[in-house]
């Protein structure tokens, strides 16, 4: 056989890692980098515990805080909500998103488990989850004193992501803030 | 000629034309075969040919199932965030699929810009979203979020 | 405490598999005896500490030990004891592990049954798997860890292992399909091996081939055992979906088949050597890309995992280096191999030869390979380069596939009777008269009782062409019994010429069986496959208790429906009898369960399992009132499909316990008398 015959499989070959290669970058989960730097979407929706209470961003209050999306259905939120109650009761503020969901069950849910979130928002049908572009949970946006989304997580928030991913920006947007 | 060359040479010339044949067939049958996967915002607008099977996939609207009482025909919607595509069934849905969830249908857009499915597809696991709805929503996402900024140049 | 002793096994493998890459490999240059030797342990050390991590992995499971994140995903207090074993295997972490224990095994076997291999050959396979190892190993401790634990907070309950894999078929498909993906690693190595070594002959191939045929059996058996699970477990009743997992696994499959075939003609004539070695890179390489395929996300598919970058690039990375420096070594040393000592003759062979009918068998099969290789990837290739979203469907797939296989049955007829170096095309012609004659009265007359009705649209022509290919194939290879049965005896009394044939039967070696009774295994499944494509009938309707619908010649009534409890999920449950003639045949039981820690529905289609036919029956979705709507199949000879599978699973096997095999140190003469290869 020709000798130069002999490198066409091998010139297959870098061909077609070069395609999967491409294709890897465009993946879809690399959401984060389009929302990271926008404000938070506005809302007016109700509050899971007291339905006459309308919230909207104006009740983020100029704090630095986490929006955390979660729901009864998502079993991975139970393995994030403890860690969740360690960091509401170091004084972080989260703000809850009950996603796609039901407010009874979502009610009893928090009290079984415990409630970190200075508010709930009640989003049963998933409209404020679509503008974020929420495909499920859980999801965790970290939100600057000025209402700009800082940090997006999808999927869970534990202690070792935590660490790895939030705690650091949220110091420094901590000492910002309190810096002004 | 040496017998040898001969016959190689004939055994060379038969697989470069058998594989030229192939090339050809393979090109033209994906060409005839690749389902193109539009979003509803682009079957609203028109971007998408009529009465050529496609795809179109996004999320489930709330509410928005409609069955009939005597057969197994079904009317749904679906939304990528920007405009909302009606799709109609005569079938039995898949087990995942639900409202609010992610879905794909394939089948032929009518005159009324309603998607007449012959297949529905959904996600076969609560962590798995397909990446095509996936993007579509991004997109759609992005989109938004210039039309603000743009409002405000 | 246990999973740490699980993680802390599979670093400890990694050294073995470190040393076991670098040691014998360097040992095999320098020729020291004592460092190639050493191989073999190492190979053997690896599989202890890799099935001492596997073991406390599932102690973990059975233990409910839900601190580790993988267990807390994948399984429940609830869930059966069998499936809390194969939830072991039922997401990613823990089937790359298994992977490695595989990985492990095969090394091993390598290890104990490869005293009779020059220790410089044995050696160097070793290495290269022990490379492999090396790539997995980190790839699971780096990316993939099954023992990552949740702390400070663990869960009490489990998320529990996906309904549809909570079945039997999740216990054996997967273990049996990475038996195959793996093993085809073994001769992967002994390819790279032969390319370093430059020595490459009948030898090689000798010892190559039991290594192929074992990998090339357990992957037939796995993607038989998919596909039936896939028939009965999702509920649609379908068996292949040309889905890119799917095609991952047919992929090194047909390379495999074309490698058992173009490897006979390397060990018999010493022609097609390059050829069979790319074809072994090829296979593994294959059986890698499907790794990285299912677990990236870069693909729409119903197999896929959840998709994850990261691991995406890591398998992608080693991908590219164990496919890349292999065909990069391929092209460099080439022609060293092609060029070999005690090369007397230049191979040559006429038009119907053997080496002929199996280079057309190989054409064919690598050609089906690149045509399913292209519609798989074109998605990701047409997304790369702006071209849209597509997906190719069914029909792409067919269109090629089809003809190609009807090609290889065709073949497949006249290739039995061939003869090395030249056949006789006056002998294949006499021979193949009455079996031709046979299939094509079987083709045109058979399907005019297969139909419901006798009309001129119930004709199907694909069920002539399918018949007629079927046929061909089982009366050639019959012929060829036949006469090979007679040969030696004498044209006297019937009972002494009995006699003599039941003799000579012994006397042909396990792989004359082997071939025979793979090439009917394939006739059957295809015949399987299209009469089934053709005859089938499917009917989704809306039915109350007490309806009656008839399809294809049965009557199905929906008797009642009634709501049962299982171990973790309740479970709508419908009855429905069938009728044949008045006669009840079957009561099926369709389910609709709700799996209760995860909320999930799931349809559990009801079989009723025939040779000829199968009666599928399954729960749609309620309606309004007491309707359900309900999906019936009957589908005809759709069981031969897996029948046929078996058949060719058992054919490598028996190729593999052919005696030769076991006859270490004799020389490899030609077996006398009955039997050509």
């Amino acid at each position: 056989m020709n000798r130069l015959a002999l490198f066409i499989p091998f010139a297959l070959c870098l061909a077609l890692g070069a395609f999967l290669f491409f294709s890897l970058g465009k993946d879809p989960l690399d959401l984060p980098s389009a929302l990271v730097g926008e404000p938070f979407p506005e809302f007016a929706l109700e509050e899971l515990h007291e339905p006459e209470r309308q919230v909207s961003t104006a009740d983020f209050d100029g704090q630095v805080l986490l929006v955390n999306v979660w729901a009864t259905w998502c079993f991975a939120c139970r393995i994030e909500h403890p860690w969740l109650n360690s960091l509401a009761t170091e004084g972080v503020v989260i703000v809850g998103l009950n996603y796609k969901d039901h407010r009874e069950l979502a009610q009893a849910w928090l009290e079984k488990r415990g409630d970190p979130y200075q508010f709930s928002i009640f989003d049963p049908r998933g409209i404020l989850g679509i503008d974020l572009g929420v495909y499920g949970a859980p999801e965790t946006y970290l939100v600057d004193a000025d209402g700009i989304i800082r940090h997006r997580r999808v999927g869970v928030v534990d202690e070792r992501v935590w660490n790895e991913e939030f705690r650091d920006l949220y110091q420094q947007l901590m000492d910002e803030a309190n810096g002004k | 000629m040496h017998p040898l060359r001969k016959q190689r040479l004939q055994l060379v010339i038969l697989l470069v034309v058998a594989a030229a044949l192939v090339i050809g067939l393979v090109v033209y049958m994906l060409r005839e075969n690749g389902n193109f996967f539009y979003t509803p915002a682009q079957i609203i607008s028109g971007e998408a040919p009529q009465n050529t099977f496609l795809r179109a996939g996004g999320m489930v609207v709330d509410d928005s199932v409609l069955r009939s009482d005597d057969s197994l025909w079904v009317q749904f919607k679906i939304t990528d965030g920007i405009a909302t595509l009606t799709v109609e069934h005569t079938g039995i849905l898949p087990d995942l699929f639900a409202e609010g969830e992610a879905a794909i249908a394939s089948g032929k857009v009518d005159e009324n810009l309603v998607l007449q499915a012959t297949e529905i597809l959904a996600k076969h696991d609560e962590k798995y979203t397909p990446p095509e709805v996936a993007d579509a929503m991004n997109e759609a996402y992005k989109q938004k979020e210039a039309a603000k900024n743009g409002s405000y140049k | 405490m246990i999973a740490e002793y699980g993680h802390m096994a599979l670093i400890v493998a990694l050294c073995f598999s470190v040393a076991q890459a670098v040691v014998p490999m360097v040992g095999s240059f320098v020729g020291y005896r004592t460092w190639m030797r050493l191989g073999h342990s190492l190979a053997l050390g690896q599989l202890v500490f890799v099935a001492i991590s596997f073991a406390c992995l599932t102690a973990a499971f059975l233990q409910d030990d839900f601190s580790l994140q993988y267990v807390a995903n994948n399984s429940n207090t609830l869930l059966p004891t069998q499936f809390k074993v194969s939830a072991v295997w039922g997401a990613h972490e823990g089937s790359l592990l298994l992977w490695a224990l595989i990985l492990a095994l095969w090394s091993a076997a390598v290890a104990l049954f490869s005293s009779h291999l020059p220790l410089v050959l044995s050696s160097r396979v070793l290495s290269i798997l022990g490379a492999i190892s090396v790539g997995f190993g980190l790839f699971i401790l780096l990316t993939s860890n099954p023992f990552a634990r949740i702390l400070p907070f663990s869960p009490t309950e489990g998320g529990d292992l996906n309904p549809l894999l909570q079945d039997f078929g999740l216990i054996v498909h997967p273990p049996m399909l990475y038996m195959g993906y793996v093993g085809f690693s073994v001769a992967f190595a002994f390819a790279v091996a032969a390319l370093i070594g430059g020595q490459f002959d009948s030898a090689w191939a000798r010892w190559a081939r039991p290594w192929i045929n074992s990998a090339w059996v357990f992957l037939t058996i796995g993607i038989t055992l998919g596909s039936w699970w896939a028939y009965y477990e999702l509920g649609w009743g379908g068996w292949w979906f040309w889905d890119p997992v799917e095609n991952a696994s047919l992929m090194p499959w047909l390379v495999g088949t074309a490698l058992v075939h173009s490897i006979s003609v390397t060990e018999k004539r010493g022609a097609f050597r390059s050829w069979t070695l790319l074809l072994a890179i090829l296979a593994f390489s294959l059986s890698l890309l499907g790794t990285f395929l299912v677990r990236s996300g870069v693909l729409t598919s119903v197999h896929a995992f959840a998709n994850d970058p990261e691991r995406g690039v890591f398998i992608l990375a080693f991908l590219g280096l164990v496919v890349g420096s292999s065909l990069l070594l391929f092209a460099l040393r080439g022609p060293v191999v092609q060029r070999q000592q005690g090369d007397t003759e230049v191979v040559s062979y006429s038009g119907l030869s053997r080496e002929m009918m199996l280079l057309l068998n190989n054409v064919l099969l690598v050609s089906a390979m690149a045509m399913i290789l292209i519609g798989t990837l074109y998605p990701l290739i047409a997304d790369v380069l702006g071209l849209g979203k597509i997906s190719v469907g069914p029909p792409y797939f067919n269109f090629f596939f089809v003809p190609m296989t009807l090609g290889l049955m065709v073949a497949m007829g006249f290739a039995v009777f061939s003869r090395w170096k030249k056949t006789d095309v006056q002998m294949l012609r006499q021979k193949g008269m009455v079996p031709f004659l046979i299939s094509l009265s079987a083709a045109l007359i058979l399907p005019l009782f297969l139909a419901e009705s006798i009309t001129w649209e119930s004709y199907s022509m694909t069920a002539v062409i399918t018949l007629g290919a079927v046929f061909w194939v089982v009366t050639m290879s019959l012929e060829d019994l036949w006469q090979k049965l007679d040969r030696g005896s004498s044209k006297a009394g019937s009972l002494v010429a009995n006699a003599s044939r039941l003799k000579n039967i012994t006397k042909l070696p396990g792989s004359y069986w082997g071939m025979q009774c793979a090439h009917i295994g394939i006739a059957v499944c295809a015949l399987g496959v299209g009469l089934s494509s053709v005859y089938d009938v499917q009917k989704d309707v809306r039915m109350v208790p007490g309806d009656r619908v008839a399809v294809a010649g049965y009557e199905f009534t929906f008797d009642s429906l009634d709501f049962v409890q299982g171990p973790n999920y309740g479970a709508s449950r419908g009855q429905i009898s069938a009728y044949k003639n008045d006669r009840l045949v079957a009561v099926l039981h369709p389910e609709k369960r709700k799996y209760e820690a995860r909320n999930q529905v799931m349809t559990e289609a009801a079989l009723d399992a025939g040779l000829t036919r199968d009666l599928y029956v399954s729960l749609g979705e309620p309606l309004k009132g007491d309707a359900w709507a309900i999906r019936v199949h009957v589908k005809p000879f759709v069981r031969c499909i897996w029948l046929g599978g078996l058949m060719i699973g058992l054919g490598g096997l028996l190729s593999i316990l052919d005696k030769r095999y076991r006859r270490r140190r004799q020389p490899s003469g030609v077996v006398a008398g009955v039997g050509a290869e």
